[in-house]
């Protein structure tokens, strides 16, 4: 398959696992992730995609199967959403210090209560210290691009890791953009057979996930962290290994028109489109504005993050999800803890932005970037958030 | 207590920290953790191997010839179970103190 096709992200990332070659997909459809496990369950009923697919009663199963037919040595994909990967809570900490590596799609979507099925970043926000590879997409065709990457990534001898590939509920999920779908050929020459460095096998019995007494806990967690901090050079290897083979290119930190910019807004996800039209509207009038989008949330690529905001005045960080009682949103604190190591130390104003499905328009931006205009520049105290669009 | 030098660093710990070679369990002594011993009455026992059936690590044996089960206090951990299910009474805890 080559050129663009119009097609739904959710159906393009279902098509994307399937080029990917899975043996095993468990997953329970949740809004707004069903039509990619509808659409998954359809290629296996088809005969276009050779996998097991297993139909579980929830989420806490589906991830549970996936632990159990990975480690088996078979290439395993889920996908959720919101309370589904909150449900998931407990084995998503199992599956990456077993070194199980699954791929996960996930259509972020807010947490109840209130009851909320649309977009935000709640949901993985709330499972950041889980131990996974984490990456956010821009759009359906990195959704889909980052699938087969997140195979390549977390079957890598060196990495060894589960990966959550997150795209942003009903604006990537439901939508229908023109994709180019990797070729089946290339996506064989980019994604070589999956080697596991241990697997249960009934021949050569192993035990996993044993208990960790205290005299081995603490160097286990610190394993399985140094796992996960060193998989950054596999990652951009990977990247660019995706570069060469489909000729798209992806960075651990993306900007748009940052190189000089004195004002610096910090997006993840899909509102960066809209933030890059904001930016080219102000460029026109002359305003040194920009745009830093990590790609790579886990683990933070601090120093490529950092590099990026180069010697901006003003950066805007933008959350979307609430971390009710700490001193910063999430996306705030990772940017303030990357910025203390040293180097530039530009004003920091933060946002929270488009929670629960609130549209982020352009106006939204307009009103952000004026904020930074305005800010003096240098190190000045924290202030709280502010809610962009709340009524007061 | 054990040398901090007899303990794999992080670095030797297996990919996910699985166990390779089967039976490692053996390897750890749980009568390390053990506060009382049990203690036969051999005039009241029976030698009617209820104890070792419910023994949960498997560690009393009644050798041909013995009548009364032995532990293996490399592994008793001092449960009491023994004690609990025994059909005549004839098994006691005694406090490792003692």
């Amino acid at each position: 398959m080559s050129g663009r096709v119009g097609i739904e992200a959710s159906i393009a990332i279902a098509e994307a696992a399937g080029l990917c070659d899975v043996d095993v997909i468990a997953a329970y459809p949740i809004t707004p992730q069903t039509h990619i496990v509808e659409h998954l369950s359809e290629m296996v009923a088809d005969g276009r995609c050779d996998a097991a697919f297993v139909p579980v009663e929830s989420e806490h199963s589906a991830l549970s199967v996936c632990c159990g037919s990975v480690a088996t040595g078979a290439r395993t994909f889920t996908a959720t959403s919101s309370q589904g990967l909150a449900l998931m809570h407990e084995i998503l900490f199992i599956a990456s210090a077993v070194r199980l590596p699954i791929v996960m799609a996930v259509a972020n979507r807010a947490l109840s209560a209130p009851i909320n099925i649309w977009n935000d970043h709640s949901d993985v926000m709330a499972e950041r210290d889980v131990g996974w590879i984490q990456v956010f997409a821009e759009n359906g065709q990195e959704a889909a691009d980052l699938i087969v990457w997140a195979f390549r990534v977390a079957e890598d001898p060196r990495v060894l890791l589960p990966v959550m590939v997150n795209f942003d509920g009903f604006i990537l999920s439901h939508v229908i953009e023109p994709i180019e779908l990797p070729d089946p050929e290339r996506v064989r020459r980019f994604l070589p057979p999956y080697t596991p460095a241990v697997k249960l096998d009934v021949d050569a019995p192993v035990s996993i996930g044993p208990v960790g007494i205290p005299e081995i806990y603490t160097e286990a967690r610190y394993a399985h962290a140094r796992a996960l901090q060193d998989a950054a050079g596999p990652i951009a290897d990977a990247f660019e290994a995706f570069t060469w083979q489909f000729g798209r290119c992806y960075r651990t930190v993306e900007t748009y028109e940052a190189g000089d910019a004195e004002s610096i807004l910090v997006v993840m996800g899909s509102i960066a489109e809209t933030a890059m039209t904001v930016v080219d509207e102000r460029r026109r009038r002359g305003e040194k504005v920009g745009l830093v989008r990590p790609r790579l949330w886990r683990p933070f690529p601090a120093d490529d993050f950092v590099a990026a905001l180069g010697g901006a005045r003003a950066v805007g960080i933008i959350d979307r999800a609430v971390s009710p009682g700490a001193v910063a949103g999430p996306v705030a604190c990772e940017v303030r803890a990357a910025l203390s190591r040293g180097g530039a130390r530009p004003a920091l104003t933060e946002f929270v932005v488009g929670l629960g499905g609130r549209d982020v328009s352009e106006a939204d931006f307009h009103s952000m970037f004026d904020d930074l205009a305005q800010v003096p520049a240098g190190p000045a105290a924290p202030r709280p958030p502010r809610f962009v669009g709340l009524r007061e | 207590v054990e040398r901090q030098s007899d303990r794999p660093r992080w670095i030797d710990l297996p990919v996910g920290v699985a166990i390779l070679t089967p039976g490692s369990a053996r390897a750890y002594h749980t009568g390390s953790w053990r506060s009382a011993h049990p203690v036969w009455q051999a005039a009241q026992c029976v030698s009617c191997g209820v104890c070792t059936i419910f023994c949960p690590e498997g560690c009393l044996t009644i050798a041909g010839g013995q009548a009364t089960p032995e532990p293996d206090l490399d592994y008793c951990k001092g449960c009491g179970i023994c004690a609990h299910e025994c059909l005549t009474g004839c098994i006691s805890m005694v406090d490792e103190e003692e």
